[in-house]
């Protein structure tokens, strides 16, 4: 009772007013208002949630708090398990030998099995990264509401979902009423317009926009993605460069549903068949965002000043042109100190070129580039060429099926034959919560999303790129520009 | 349910000038491996605050006794980063009740205010005015005033006020969480839920 003063339910014929009205709207507002349960004067919107995906690192402790409380999952259909942050990428049949990493597994089987909930475990044939399984098995569809306790739920974005990630109270919040408490983000929207040039990826698109914008530039917005470049971009571009959206503040970013999503999302195990499949299609045509409706803030990049981005230093807004010289403090905005630090981390220095740093590790995976067509990337350049010596390369899919799919192609052979071998899914050296770690003082070309400290292991020093440039690192041992290989 | 009120809080500052500090620092992603809510204040800024050997790091600010309080000062863009809960845990458990900064990460406020932490978001300028007087005077005391929504450096009696919604206010001052409102208005969300 003792909220009630504080609340105002915004009663039946108003909200119809509200649908009613003829005012241009853009896609995030048309979905945004479909699920808002109640709105609170001066305060958050009660905002229903369709998909809540639940890994092991954030969940457990929502699991107790639901004991605690002596409260049930209102819901149990709505939410996912899957295991991914801390799982081994090899030897995935035996135990699990650390043993607060077992224990957290454990923890995620057990409260899935007692208030059932769908758990793809290690070793399930489902099994993989969250960002990957969801769009993967069809759980993600287009104008959907979709949670969970990673920042990097923002993937999700690239059907045409509200997606981002929430903190573990939050995650108990979903669990015991499918709800969250949440304020309408401002809007921004991002076009990038033109054609991309050579060996320019969808990473290269989101690292130049983060590098534009900055690492907080998009803080307080939900992004939408237009314009030619997203508009001609797979379902697997429009994911990575999504899935960035955090890295520049942004809580999510999203691209209207098109034919190319569709397509991606027919025939999918759990996406609708048949009848409801017409039905679930007629609606999602509706999702766009209607002409002359209004942002709060629109930025607008021509696709061919983009090249092959690599970062420089330690967040994700420090990335430059893979030809450029490391900007100068003096040249930017923002405390010189700071500058310095994440330089001193790096063992760089201003006006160093990028091209021919030498490499000691190269990652490829995580939800950022862990799909098959990032494999594919990779394995383009890989053809034909060698694995360098000094350069250990961990190749990690993001899921059992993007494993398969490796297998199925010849990517495997490509890349058995040039020295790498392929690891089992999961998030990996992504964040190094499991042994994929990146040893102190070392060098990593990484297709992941964070270059923080010690983000890949204490002391590790992490690159940011895509899977060809992860892929020209990796066989030449040094930092190189995609483009004179292929 | 879940945190003390908050009303009042006249203590010291502990002042981390640096921009974009990001959850990786607050705390590294090896030490979210607990299943239960307890002893992360220990690992709070690990790799600033210890060496490898697990020696302390002497010039970092945690471990220079000089400095203490209920309140961290930050950089701009405090919090950036993984949505982890874990990291206002860390913050919350070593003792402070409140992180000012001239801006928050989105997640990281969120879940700051859901477990009883409150962000005060002051102008650049008057961050820049706590630093100068924790730098000047260790023991310079703040006092944050959530009912007035003011910040104020003691010393000068300089103060500034800060935006909060109603509703989070209310809550903090209250000691009241998100999952006790939403318990409140189950039949409303399963008739949502049916409509849909």
């Amino acid at each position: 009772m003792k909220f009630f003063l504080l609340t105002i339910d915004i009663c039946k014929p108003f909200q119809k007013f509200l649908n009613m009205s003829n005012k241009p709207s853009t896609l995030f507002d048309k979905v945004w208002d479909a699920h808002v349960v109640r709105k609170i004067a001066d305060g958050p919107d009660v905002f229903f949630i369709d998909r809540h995906f639940i890994h092991e690192v954030t969940s457990p402790v929502a699991f107790l708090g639901l004991e605690s409380r002596g409260i049930g999952v209102m819901f149990p259909e709505h939410t996912f398990a899957t295991a991914d942050h801390n799982t081994p990428t090899i030897n995935q049949h035996l135990p699990v030998e650390d043993p607060l990493s077992a224990n957290q597994l454990k923890a995620l089987e057990q409260n899935s099995a007692k208030y059932g909930i769908s758990h793809w475990g290690l070793g399930n044939p489902k099994n993989g990264i969250v960002h990957v399984v969801g769009p993967e098995n069809g759980i993600t569809l287009p104008g959907m509401t979709i949670v969970c306790g990673d920042s990097h739920t923002s993937t999700h974005g690239a059907f045409g979902a509200i997606a981002f990630g929430i903190g573990t109270s939050e995650v108990e919040m979903v669990l015991s009423s499918q709800c969250i408490m949440q304020p309408k983000p401002l809007k921004m929207r991002i076009n990038v317009n033109g054609v991309l040039g050579k060996a320019v990826t969808s990473k290269d698109v989101a690292l130049y926009i983060i590098a534009k914008l900055t690492t907080a530039g998009a803080t307080g917005y939900f992004v939408e993605y237009a314009g030619d470049v997203f508009e001609k971009m797979s379902m697997e571009g429009r994911m990575t460069v999504c899935n960035m959206s955090i890295e520049m503040g942004a809580r999510g970013g999203m691209v209207a549903p098109d034919e190319t999503t569709f397509a991606y999302i027919k025939g999918r195990e759990k996406a609708p068949k048949d009848e409801a499949w017409d039905k679930a299609l007629a609606y999602w045509k509706t999702l766009s965002t209607d002409p002359g409706a209004s942002f709060d803030v629109e930025y607008t990049f021509d696709a061919s000043d983009i090249e092959p981005m690599i970062t420089f230093g330690t967040n994700p807004g420090m990335g430059i042109g893979i030809s450029k010289l490391i900007p100068r403090a003096a040249d930017l905005k923002g405390g010189i100190s700071t500058y310095e630090k994440s330089l001193n981390y790096m063992g760089f220095s201003e006006e160093e070129p990028m091209i021919g740093k030498k490499v000691d590790y190269v990652f490829i995976g995580s939800c950022t580039n862990g799909r098959i067509e990032d494999f594919r990337a990779f394995a383009s350049i890989v053809k034909g060429r060698k694995k360098a010596d000094h350069v250990t390369a961990w190749v990690v899919p993001g899921s059992h099926i993007v494993e398969q799919q490796i297998k199925e192609e010849g990517i495997l052979a490509i890349l058995t034959e040039a020295g790498f071998s392929l690891r089992q899914p999961g998030c990996s050296a992504c964040l190094a919560m499991n042994d994929d770690k990146i040893p102190a003082g070392k060098y990593a070309v990484s297709t992941s999303n964070r270059n923080f400290e010690g983000r890949q292991g204490p002391g590790s020093r992490t690159l940011l790129a895509s899977p060809l440039v992860a892929a020209a690192a990796a066989v030449t041992g040094v930092v190189t520009d995609p483009r004179d290989l292929l | 349910m879940a945190y003390d009120k908050f009303t009042v809080l006249k203590s010291t500052a502990v002042p981390l000038p640096i921009e974009n500090v990001d959850t990786d620092q607050i705390i590294p992603a090896r030490f979210l491996k607990a299943t239960k809510r307890e002893g992360f204040g220990d690992n709070l800024f690990r790799d600033w605050r210890y060496n490898n050997d697990d020696s302390p790091k002497k010039d970092f600010v945690l471990n220079n006794p000089i400095y203490g309080g209920k309140i961290l000062v930050g950089g701009t863009n405090f919090g950036s980063g993984s949505s982890r809960e874990h990291a206002a845990w860390a913050i919350y458990d070593y003792g402070f009740r409140c992180v000012v900064s001239s801006f928050f990460a989105d997640i990281f406020k969120g879940n700051a205010l859901n477990i009883g932490i409150l962000p005060v978001q002051v102008s650049p300028a008057f961050l820049e005015k706590i630093f100068l007087a924790i730098e000047a005077n260790p023991k310079a005391e703040l006092e944050i005033n959530l009912p007035n929504q003011t910040i104020t450096l003691l010393a000068t009696g300089e103060s500034e006020s800060f935006n909060i919604n109603g509703y989070k206010k209310h809550n903090m001052i209250n000691g009241f969480d998100d999952i006790d409102y939403l318990q409140s208005m189950k039949e409303e969300i399963a008739s949502f839920a049916k409509a849909k």
